[in-house]
């Protein structure tokens, strides 16, 4: 029986398809008090005053927080962020008091009559904007805000941090080349848009616990920074953490929490509930960051790339949160997929007044692989070269160095020269790259390669524990979050093939609860499978140690003679000594009633090998385990009158390692294809001139729905990473990460113009066609 | 006010303020949280039950305008088809929108059994699902309505 | 305030663009509610629902018209008389009965009266204190013409129009509305009289087109006013091509 490389269906599936499937907001208690947010309507502005009282006359209301009750400064990199504006608005929708009521209608209504006056301030409306000379600077005590570190600032500037990369010469690479080509492109910031907004409950007991809730990828992070913030010992920090509606990484961010936790505090401790209306997920939790980046790239004629020089102008928004870090993850991974020699890169991450950057989905991979395959598209139309056959040449191999300087092996490098091979043929793409169907409607194809390491902390860490049950089935308890991935399901596929047992025997604890919940860092950068999959090794590898001690005890056999399969503990040489995996689990009795041994309990911890931080002016550095490839192609048909466009197919070939859950691995590119063309095709916050968020809705903000996707096809390939379970690569990501220039290079195709906007609204390629000037705040 | 609600199958006389919506009466008073806030503006879906059979946004429709009404949610539906298919398909991630989902393609089959592909997607683009996409949903879609249509 | 599906009153009551102390709910006045066709005419009742006006096939144009609306299930709760006196800019339900010429029954304080919706629909419904809308009443010969409905958005399938045109061939001409393209939808004498000028090439008569608008072109958050100009004139282009034979 094997458990990896099955359909093995989630553990949870009766729970999603019958309702009874729990979410943070779906605690209803008829105690719990409710709190609404008053939001700021400016982007930027001083605050002259906050007046409270008619909205304290509200009945029903318990308090009403302002800026004033917490002068603590929160962020996880650079501490700039008050819990509740303090002095200064920095974006649209900000928050700027909480009202606490008996009902949520009460908690509204007094939100909403809040006074606040303001004094609006002028505004820097994009990363461009942000390093002008005469810029409005958006912190004037940059200088003197704590910072973990990672984070390189420049006071006096609104640079929140600045990262550079040097690998082998430029100079030299620039000389060896024959070929120069140059290509800029951007993106305004945009949203998660998960199903589920963002929700948080807290309590203080009288005991000193403070429990919370949260809607989260990141509950043992939010104990961690709750202790930090508050001063308080994380022992007395609970966070307990339901299933969670989507995440895409939005949710890997602080934010209610500390909200919701200071307005427990001002009602006694009594439990208070937030959930955020989809406006107020959008517009003042935290966004997807936005980017202004120029590659430069030096080949010979025979496209042989020789030197590149990146920069990349990140739109962070008015507080860092982690908007520097996902700019780093851009740092270490900029080449792309390529072996490029020399490379240089200047990152800069800004403040704006728009809505703070947190993860999203790829951290930054699908940010720099617009970037740098838009520049390959260019050099490919320079050197008069097919771009397939450009990005197969200079396609990374072991042997090769990372722009980090990390030695490239066959375990830490998928291969892509593969992927795109396979994607040659997925695509027909030698068959043709464009073609007219009638008077008006063009088809193209458009390709692009990526890859991408995770950048997690060096110490970042996975526990697992195993209980048995008397019947001889096992429960599993790991810190992963369950936010739609499988990953507990897949984990529990990862137990059973090492216990040699059924999957269906292995019992999943989907919720965490930080005080019984073996730690994982982060539900994030696709690293449950490793991290956690690592811990559940281990774990098991304790269990199985202890039923065989057992058994050899029962059956008088030498531990090393014994051999568990079915359930069941059997000497090796004849199976039939043998006994039953439930007769021994809670120990064993024997027939006069004398007892050894107890409930198995099994434990696994997992933490990064060898992993070091970068250096902030060379770039080097080990940041994460391996870089997992893949190739993809996205066909599209556009009616050339209005330059609207459909999505005829989508490609992506990925390098899994190996597929534990194939339809579930499946599901996961597919989604993450179909997220990566939605946010290319449709995905912005437009923003009017004071920086206001004009559509802070589903309606106005949209995305993918049924029959606007392409048809998909997803192909994996093996070459297993030595490291990780069973060989299994990172997936959960990489889906999205080429779809962008994918889309853009095919529309290109069928325009006849370089698109290097997103999104790629059909009137962006119309104005691109027509000549127009970029629009561009 | 007090109304009268059919509500999976079972009759209810509940007191409800004018202005509230079906959903909150609903997650709050009957503790039916499979009706899921996603917008609260009828853009999104996840809210969606059936009343008299048709599916309705539950953030749309006042609790008094119910009154009367045969409403069914996701934890009323028994065991419907379109339940076992999703998970067979591996139709949901996050699940989130899943119980919208269910409950619209659950009338759409019942009401159009023949459902043709102009139809499935004139009905399902009512919600949005942001885990997959779509393919799997389609093909929950298509086994149930093949089934309808067999069993005929 | 007048409730019929009520979702903009609770949508936007939601954020507070609408506050009412009481609604008065419409639907279940069975005038409002009525549906029937005879040799003569078409009663539609205004609080059947669009999706009940597209699965009841009897008045094509305006069924495929109303689709156009937000989605499938928020139809089957948004009504003909709430899409007509929306606040929002669209109301493409109306464009049809523009088309038509129908009549539209209002009632008020002072009882009901039925008046030609060219008399009373200009850019939005001019309703008196008081009074709703309770029926429109199509003459039947319309309902079997040629006709032809097209919404252009943005990007997504779901959204408000760049621009929603409405259209049917007479025995008199093609006859046109548009919602979307201007800041109200409206059916143009002018614009009509120069896409009917037989005489001149298609292509001529579209460019000409835009100098017969009633009002600017609109420019949004949807599309810009050069570029609705653009999609526009390539929907006229389609629809006096497929109605012109």
């Amino acid at each position: 029986m094997k458990a990896i490389g099955r359909s093995v269906p989630k553990k949870e599936s009766f729970d999603k398809v019958t309702g009874v499937a729990m979410y943070t907001a779906d605690k209803v208690e008829a105690r719990m008090l409710h709190a609404r947010l008053a939001l700021s309507p400016y982007a930027h502005a001083r605050i002259l005053s906050v007046d409270t009282s008619e909205a304290k006359q509200v009945q029903g209301v318990k308090t009403i927080l302002t800026g004033d009750v917490s002068d603590v400064l929160i962020g996880e990199e650079i501490r700039d962020r008050p819990i509740i504006a303090r002095e200064k608005v920095r974006y649209y929708g900000e928050v700027v008091a909480v009202a606490v009521a008996d009902t949520e209608a009460a908690a509204k209504r007094a939100a909403e009559l809040i006074r606040v006056e303001y004094e609006p301030l002028p505004v820097v409306n994009s990363p461009v904007d942000a390093l002008r000379q005469d810029a409005p600077i958006l912190h004037d005590k940059l200088g003197e805000y704590e910072n973990e570190g990672r984070a390189v600032p420049v006071p006096g500037t609104n640079i929140a941090s600045v990262n550079r990369l040097r690998k082998g010469d430029i100079d030299k690479g620039w000389k060896e080349s024959e070929m120069i080509a140059e290509n800029t492109v951007w993106f305004m910031p945009s949203d998660h848009a998960a199903m589920e907004t963002r929700s948080a409950t807290a309590e203080i007991r009288p005991d000193g616990y403070v429990v919370i809730d949260t809607s989260s990828q990141v509950p043992f992070t939010v104990k961690k920074y709750m202790a930090n913030y508050f001063g308080i010992g994380s022992g007395w920090i609970v966070v307990q953490t339901p299933l969670v509606g989507g995440a895409f990484g939005g949710k890997s961010a602080i934010f209610l929490e500390p909200i919701v936790y200071l307005a427990s505090k001002a009602v006694g401790g009594r439990k208070v509930k937030i959930v955020l209306t989809r406006e107020e997920d959008m517009a003042s939790a935290p966004v997807r960051i936005g980017l202004h980046a120029t590659v430069k790239l030096g080949s010979t004629l025979d496209g042989y790339i020789k030197a590149a020089h990146i920069t990349y102008r990140f739109d962070g928004g008015a507080y860092n949160d982690k908007s520097s870090d996902v700019a780093k993850a851009a740092v270490i991974d900029c080449s792309g997929p390529y072996g490029i020699p020399n490379l240089a890169c200047d990152c800069f991450t800004l403040y704006t007044n728009h809505g703070f950057a947190a993860a999203f989905r790829g951290y930054g991979h699908s940010e720099l692989t617009f970037a740098m395959e838009r520049a390959i598209d260019a050099l490919a139309d320079k050197l008069g070269m097919d771009p397939w056959e450009l990005r197969f040449r200079n396609a990374a191999v072991p042997g090769d160095t990372a722009p980090t300087r990390d030695l490239l092996t066959p375990s830490n490098l998928g291969d892509i020269k593969t992927c795109l091979n396979r994607l040659k043929i997925l695509s027909e793409w030698e068959g043709w790259q464009v073609r007219q169907i009638d008077a008006y409607r063009i088809r193209a194809k458009g390709i692009s390669c990526f890859w991408k390491n995770s950048s997690m902390d060096t110490d970042a860490s996975s526990g697992a524990i195993i209980l048995f049950n008397p019947d001889g089935s096992i429960n599993l308890e790991t810190g992963v979050v369950e936010i739609g991935t499988g990953t507990k399901t897949v984990l529990a596929q990862i137990l059973a093939e090492r216990m040699r047992m059924s999957p269906e025997r292995i019992h999943v604890k989907l919720t965490v609860d930080t005080r019984t919940t073996p730690e994982h860092w982060k539900t994030v950068a696709s690293r449950g499978t490793l991290l956690a999959g690592r811990a559940v090794l281990k774990a098991a590898d304790d269990a199985i140690r202890q039923l065989l001690d057992i058994a050899a005890c029962v059956l008088r056999a030498d531990p090393e003679d014994l051999v568990l399969e079915n359930e069941k503990v059997f000497v090796r040489a004849d199976p039939s000594v043998n006994i039953e995996v439930r007769e021994i689990c809670y120990g064993y009795v024997y027939p006069n009633g004398n007892a050894i041994g107890g409930q198995i309990i099994g434990r696994g911890h997992y933490i990064q090998r060898r992993m070091n931080p970068l250096n902030p002016v060379t770039g080097e550095g080990t940041p994460g385990p391996e870089w997992n490839v893949g190739a993809q192609a996205v066909e599209i048909e556009m009616d050339t009158r209005d330059c609207s466009y459909r999505l005829m197919k989508a490609i992506s070939v990925n390098d899994a390692g190996k597929v534990l859950n194939p339809e579930g691995a499946r599901g996961q590119v597919m989604g993450a294809m179909a997220m990566g063309l939605s946010f290319a095709n449709r995905e912005g916050f437009d923003y009017n001139e004071q920086g206001m968020v004009l559509n802070p809705t589903l309606r106005d903000f949209s995305v993918l729905r049924y029959d606007e996707n392409p048809s998909y096809i997803v192909e994996f390939i093996e070459t297993p990473c030595l490291d990780a379970p069973y060989g299994a690569r990172a997936l959960g990501e990489h889906g999205m990460i080429g779809m962008p220039a994918a889309l853009a290079d095919a529309l290109s195709r069928a325009a006849g113009v370089r698109l290097n906007q997103l999104p790629l609204y059909p009137e962006t390629v119309w104005r691109a066609r027509m000549g127009y000037s970029h629009v561009f705040l | 006010m007090r109304i009268e609600l059919l509500l999976n199958g079972e009759k209810h006389l509940v007191e409800v303020q004018p202005p509230e919506l079906l959903l909150d009466v609903l997650r709050e008073t009957f503790g039916l949280t499979g009706a899921k806030p996603g917008c609260r503006n009828g853009d999104c879906g996840t809210c969606t039950v059936t009343v008299n059979g048709w599916p309705m946004k539950s953030c749309l429709m006042l609790a008094a305008e119910a009154s009367g009404q045969a409403v069914v949610t996701v934890e009323g539906l028994g065991d419907a088809d379109i339940q076992q298919a999703f998970v067979d398909k591996f139709a949901f991630q996050c699940g989130y929108c899943t119980p919208g989902f269910i409950m619209n393609i659950h009338a759409l089959s019942s009401k159009h059994p023949q459902a043709d592909e102009a139809t499935i997607r004139d009905w399902l683009q009512s919600n949005i699902c942001r885990c997959t996409g779509y393919e799997e949903i389609r093909q929950a879609v298509v086994s149930v309505l093949e089934g309808k249509v067999k069993g005929m | 305030m007048y409730w019929s599906g009520g979702t903009e009153i609770i949508t936007l009551g939601r954020v507070n663009l609408v506050y009412t102390e009481a609604v008065i709910d419409l639907k279940h006045i069975p005038e409002c509610r009525a549906l029937a066709v005879n040799d003569q005419s078409l009663i539609v009742g205004s609080a059947l629902t669009l999706s009940e006006l597209y699965d009841s096939r009897v008045f094509p144009l305006l069924g495929e018209t109303g689709s156009g609306v937000a989605d499938r299930t928020s139809r089957n709760k948004i009504t003909l008389g709430g899409n007509i006196c929306s606040q929002f800019i669209y109301k493409e339900a109306v464009l049809p009965l523009l088309l038509t010429d129908s009549d539209l029954v209002i009632a008020g304080p002072s009882g009901a009266r039925r008046i030609p919706i060219g008399q009373i629909f200009n850019g939005t419904l001019r309703l008196g204190s008081g009074e709703f809308l309770v029926q429109s009443v199509t003459d039947s010969q319309y309902l079997t013409m040629p006709h032809f409905s097209i919404k252009k958005r943005k990007v997504a399938a779901i959204d408000y129009p760049v621009v929603t045109t409405a259209a049917i061939r007479t025995n008199s001409g093609i006859r046109l509305a548009f919602s979307g393209l201007c800041a109200f939808p409206f059916r143009s004498a002018a614009l009509e009289r120069l896409l009917n000028e037989s005489k001149l090439p298609v292509a001529e008569r579209v460019g000409l087109a835009a100098s017969q608008l009633p009002a600017p072109i609109l420019s949004d958050m949807k599309a810009s006013a050069a570029y609705r100009e653009i999609v526009w004139k390539n929907v006229l282009i389609d629809i006096l091509t497929t109605l012109g034979e």
